[in-house]
């Protein structure tokens, strides 16, 4: 068992500006769990939160590696989660280096084809495009939800990336409703870029029913790239 | 925090700034120190993926000067320990990073670069 991470450092205020973890949280904790063994074996040097909101579950990732073996780098557009994901960090005495960017923005050309754990819990309630584009541009606790058309606006700029951003034996974890309509996602990664994929763990939480896919390259695409 | 293992990953990101866009340029820079456990393996497999030059140069912005500045083909201990120091321990917790390409400025501020664009920034 792996303790799940001390966030009792946060206030009420803190949990007004960032997304509290909830039930899609722990589902992805459970799933890197799950995973741990062979993610281990993995020696993963690399790994990038999009999204890292409190800090949660990039804490609960370095207590899987080790402080010492990894990066542990996170993104968020709020600026109050990239405060906390840095105080949960130091509570849970796991170095997190915190970007407050978009998606993997200044990372990107950086990281091409270098990150062996990438993470992604998105904005994947569905809403209409307005309300996700102004909750992206206020970069406030909206942004948390507000997923555009299928919950799959902020998720699908991403997705474009993933490809890029993997090592030749990277793993993509993304957290994702049944709404967002997966077999789709997994098809289209697999045409577009040759991301295999398979969810690893899928649970009912009140009325939603989430799921977490894992992405990787098929053993023979190696580091082939597309674009 | 700003770690140079980290700035060594940051390029400017603004619309159309494509060439010369890193590594970015440390300006007015407060710095911590702060001591972390010594992992010669990572640091050694790290270094495939990451720029030499840049590195000696950003080590230099904040005021250190250890690194030789050709990448040393045999990686002894010693070396080793001095880029765990210069890559893991050198906190920037204020200042900026500037782009010397298009002249952007990214704000560091208590240990976090502030990297968002404006929309029209935006690739
Ligand atoms: C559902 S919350 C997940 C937070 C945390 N990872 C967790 O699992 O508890 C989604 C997070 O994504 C962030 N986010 C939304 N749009 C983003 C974007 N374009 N780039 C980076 N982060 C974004 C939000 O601010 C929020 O912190
Ligand atoms: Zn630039």
């Amino acid at each position: 068992m792996i303790p799940t991470p001390d966030l009792s450092h946060l206030t009420r205020h803190d949990l007004e500006q960032v997304y509290d973890p909830a039930e899609d949280t722990f589902l992805l904790l459970d799933a890197l769990e799950q995973e741990a063994e062979a993610l281990r074996k993995e020696r993963p040097l690399i790994c990038l939160e999009v999204g890292s909101g409190s800090g949660c579950v990039s804490a609960f990732l370095g207590k899987i590696f080790g402080q010492s073996s990894s990066l542990y780098l996170c993104t968020d557009i709020n600026k109050h989660a990239t405060r906390c994901t840095l105080a949960t960090g130091k509570q849970n005495k796991i170095l997190l280096d915190p970007i407050t960017c978009s998606l993997a923005g200044p990372l990107s050309s950086r990281l091409c084809h270098a990150v062996d754990v990438l993470l992604f819990n998105p904005p994947y309630v569905p809403t209409d495009t307005d309300e996700a584009s102004s909750a992206q541009s206020s970069a406030d606790i909206a942004g948390s939800w507000a997923g555009g058309i299928d919950g799959m606006e902020i998720t699908n700029r991403l997705l474009q990336d993933v490809e890029c951003l993997l090592s030749p034996r990277g793993r993509f974890y993304l957290v994702a409703l049944k709404q967002n309509d997966v077999p789709s996602i997994q098809s289209r990664m697999l045409e577009d870029f040759g991301l295999t994929s398979q969810v690893v763990i899928e649970r009912r939480a009140g009325r939603e029913f989430l799921l977490i896919i894992r992405f990787a390259r098929t053993a023979h695409s190696g580091s082939g790239s597309t674009s | 925090m700003v770690r140079l293992i980290t700035h060594n990953l940051l390029a400017c990101h603004v619309k159309g700034c494509t060439t010369n866009n890193f590594p970015l340029v440390f300006q007015d820079v407060q710095v911590e120190l702060q001591v972390a456990e010594f992992n010669p393996d990572f640091i050694r497999n790290m270094l495939s993926r990451l720029e030499w030059t840049a590195l000696v140069n950003a080590a230099k912005q904040v005021g250190d000067t250890s690194l030789p500045p050709e990448q040393p083909d045999m990686m002894d201990d010693e070396l080793l320990q001095k880029l765990h120091h210069v890559l893991m321990e050198i906190h920037v917790t204020d200042g900026a990073m500037v782009c010397q390409n298009c002249n952007h400025i990214y704000p560091i501020s208590n240990g976090i670069p502030n990297m968002l664009l404006a929309e029209h920034e935006i690739g």
